[in-house]
């Protein structure tokens, strides 16, 4: 920063032709310098032609090509500078072209919002879960969950008010795995110290934006001691750097019952893969379910939205009943890391106004409502507030 | 010649009497023995509750106490006293209370080791709703069955390189197949409508996908009971959201430790949470699954609810369910009334004062 403002002053002074080159370098320089200093938000891609952003978009199996159908109907209304690029994957095919496509686009664009790719079971076990693909090719280490109590919906635990930091790319998802010998399979899990640190990183950079107290570190050091030993010193190493937030750490099944019983003793929660996963749905199951919770995977240079527990929802798909409020909030998320703030508060407030005050809820709620029941009230919000909009 | 077929006859009558079932043997005997392993911190007293509550039913269990501390047997190879690992293997059943899992005492935990002397393969543990026990779950009425012995926790990690650690995960198609035949028969003896895997297949495609196909291959055997699959992350789900939909889930280790802790969470807690260890040869131990809780030991403080309810399990799975629902009405009656309970149950009663109110309780039944 010192040299960003000393080489302007210095501009200043120079001769005008010098001023324009150098004036360029240092605002480059000072971008670079930007950069480096605050990893949890990262630069957004430069928006192109004309202002508007291009996001990939992946519909997935189930409820997912639905729900982001709506997703795009109120982007449309509200007018967003958004524009979606749809990448199809059919999870029925053995080659992995439509997988590649997928990621070559989120790399030209660098956000993408999705739906969950099936894993069907009737494929050989060497094709792998295309969503694990995604998340390792590009790279999205961070998985971040943010639990809220929401005061309209009905659950058996208030205030809770969680975020969960989940390591994505290692750990027992390494889909590493061999059978030496007939009847005999191995599956590798990989705990490394620079992932460890990352993600640990990560979660306190995150905690101290926040404004978190207690960062709590997830894990099964008593019986893996290698691995998670590694983890929980990584987690350690990184915790005495920031001495203004509280670290601890708690082994994972006695965690998994302080969640049934008392939950509202949780802050930020860190931990590997398959922890992760367990915890997050406990979590999203205690604030009312997989249709409310949204979820980011970020990477270094991508970020990839979609719900939290990544359900494929086929029993429900094209039912009209499917709750549209994660795939919405996931939207929001996916327009702050655009910078594009603004309308991310009034989806978002849209959203929840109709969750809370209008309590208009889908059936895995209760509620009686249908997914287009409840966009159409999101929509009416949006256009109550007296923003300019398209027509209803 | 006639001398022949007497020997014959006689043999043939000895060896009938020799292949009787176990449940069959208990009448044979009338008084069944059972080796009990009272263990460390609260356990002594614990323990001397069921004795006592076991007493006042009059079932027909004559107790065998023995002590596991480990010893180091020839080859410098840690193992459990020779005494105790003969009256295992006499009596086939015991009833264990909490181990202290020493840190540096060079030896691993003692759980593990009894583990591995009596290939105790299935960890079951039934978790049934509390009335009286308030938790912000209720009509919980499920069973966890866990396979206890590869999985995650084989314990085999290697450094690859400084900064990369590799832990395997162990699944052989033969445990596999003895958990879920294991899980069916469960199902089929306590009379509960389903059974469901639960998995990872998804991402672990083959190790995950070996355990599944073994339990497909076990429900085609059972077709009386409901088979379903269900990723762990549903269940998870699931599980907090409506407990109420799940009967018994069969899983492989890791997903077992954190399942069944969730599920003892939502009944209460490891204080009140009765475990069974199956293993082969028809060895059975129950236990309680809680910590020692050396602050509050010898102070007669503790709960023997869990360990009372791990020998009512016990007594079923000999057969005696008489008792079994005696000594089981007993105890939950007393918790309901809510007038005698420990300090854990929300209450001021001493140990002692909880044992005798079930044993009047039992008393007054006959």
């Amino acid at each position: 920063m010192a040299a960003h403002s000393a080489v302007l002053s210095a501009s200043k002074i120079m001769n005008p032709f010098w001023v324009g080159r150098l004036g360029n370098t240092a605002k480059v320089f000072g971008t670079t310098l930007i950069r480096h200093r605050n990893k949890t938000s990262l630069t957004p891609p430069p928006a192109k032609y004309g202002g508007r952003h291009t996001v990939t978009l992946i519909p997935g199996d189930g409820i997912g090509p639905e729900l982001l159908n709506h997703v795009r109907e109120v982007f449309r209304f509200t007018c967003v500078p958004v524009d979606f690029e749809m990448v199809n994957v059919n999870s029925a095919l053995e080659t992995d072209d439509d997988m590649n496509n997928a990621i070559t686009a989120i790399r030209r664009n660098g956000v993408a919002l999705k739906g969950n790719i099936e894993t069907k079971h009737t494929l050989p076990a060497s094709v792998k879960s295309r969503n694990n693909v995604l998340r390792t090719s590009l790279d999205l280490y961070a998985n971040v969950m943010h639990c809220q109590s929401l005061p309209g919906v009905q659950t058996r635990h208030k205030n809770i008010d969680i975020v969960i930091i989940r390591e994505n790319t290692e750990g027992e998802y390494s889909s590493l795995e061999h059978e030496s010998v007939s009847g005999v399979v191995e599956s590798l899990k990989i705990i490394t110290r620079n992932n460890s640190i990352r993600i640990a990183d990560y979660a306190f950079k995150l905690a101290r934006e926040r404004g978190r107290r207690r960062v709590t570190a997830v894990h099964k050091a008593n019986i893996m001691k290698l691995g998670d030993g590694l983890f929980l010193q990584c987690c350690r190493e990184v915790a005495s750097g920031y001495p203004d937030i509280t670290f601890d750490s708690m082994i994972v099944d006695n965690t998994t019952m302080q969640l049934v019983s008392k939950p509202q003793q949780f802050d930020v929660m860190v931990m590997p893969n398959l922890y992760g996963n367990v915890v997050s749905n406990v979590c999203a199951g205690l604030v009312g379910g997989p249709g409310l919770v949204p979820g980011a995977n970020y990477g270094r240079d991508y970020a990839v939205f979609e719900t939290a527990t990544r359900n494929t929802g086929k029993s429900i798909a094209e039912k009209n009943i499917a709750n549209p409020t994660a795939m919405l909030l996931a939207s929001c998320l996916m327009l702050d890391h655009l910078n594009l703030n603004d309308y991310a508060s009034l989806i978002r407030n849209a959203v929840l106004t109709t969750m809370n005050e209008t309590r208009l809820h889908t059936a895995d709620l209760g509620g009686q409502g249908t997914t287009s029941e409840v966009v159409q009230s999101v929509m009416r919000v949006i256009q109550s507030k007296g923003q300019f909009t398209a027509e209803l | 010649m006639a001398g022949k077929a007497w020997r014959s006859a006689l043999s043939q009558v000895v060896g009938a009497l020799k292949n009787e079932t176990p449940q069959s043997r208990t009448f044979i005997r009338g008084i069944q023995t059972v080796t009990l392993i009272p263990g460390d911190g609260i356990g002594p007293e614990i323990s001397n509750a069921v004795m006592k509550i076991f007493e006042a039913a009059k079932a027909p269990i004559r107790w065998e106490e023995r002590n596991v501390t480990a010893i180091r047997g020839p080859g410098g190879k840690w193992m459990i006293p020779p005494d105790a690992k003969e009256s295992m293997d006499k009596n086939k059943i015991g009833l264990k209370g909490p181990l202290k899992t020493p840190i540096a005492a060079g030896h691993p935990s003692m759980n593990l080791l009894l583990r591995k002397t009596f290939d105790l393969y299935a960890n079951v543990r039934p978790c049934v709703s509390i009335e009286g026990y308030q938790t912000p779950y209720t009509d919980v009425n499920l069973v966890t069955i866990r396979e206890n012995t590869e999985g995650e926790y084989s314990g085999i990690e290697h450094v690859i390189v400084d900064g990369v650690v590799q832990s395997i995960k162990l699944i052989t198609e033969q445990a596999s197949k003895r958990i879920a035949e294991y899980a069916f028969e469960y199902a089929r003896n306590n009379q509960r409508a389903s059974v469901t895997a639960v998995h990872k297949a998804n991402i672990m495609r083959m190790s995950d996908g070996l355990f599944l196909r073994k339990c497909r291959e076990a429900a085609e055997k059972y077709k009386d009971v409901k088979f379903t699959e269900m990723y762990l992350d549903t269940v998870c789900l699931n599980m907090v959201q409506d407990p109420t939909q799940f009967d018994v889930l069969v899983m492989p280790n890791l997903y077992g430790d954190i399942l069944s802790d969730l599920c003892a969470g939502l009944i209460g807690g490891l204080g009140v949470t009765p475990s069974g260890n199956i293993g082969a040869n028809g060895v059975a131990i129950f236990e309680s699954v809680h910590g020692t809780a050396p602050d509050i030991a010898g102070k007669d403080l503790a709960n023997p609810t869990a360990l009372l309810l791990s020998a009512v399990m016990m007594l079923r799975h000999m057969g005696l369910h008489g008792h079994a629902k005696k000594i089981e009405s007993a105890c939950f009656d007393t918790i309901r009334d809510r007038k005698v309970l420990t300090k854990d149950l929300g209450g001021n009663s001493k140990c002692s004062e909880f044992t005798e109110a079930i044993c009047q309780r039992m008393k007054d039944m006959d």
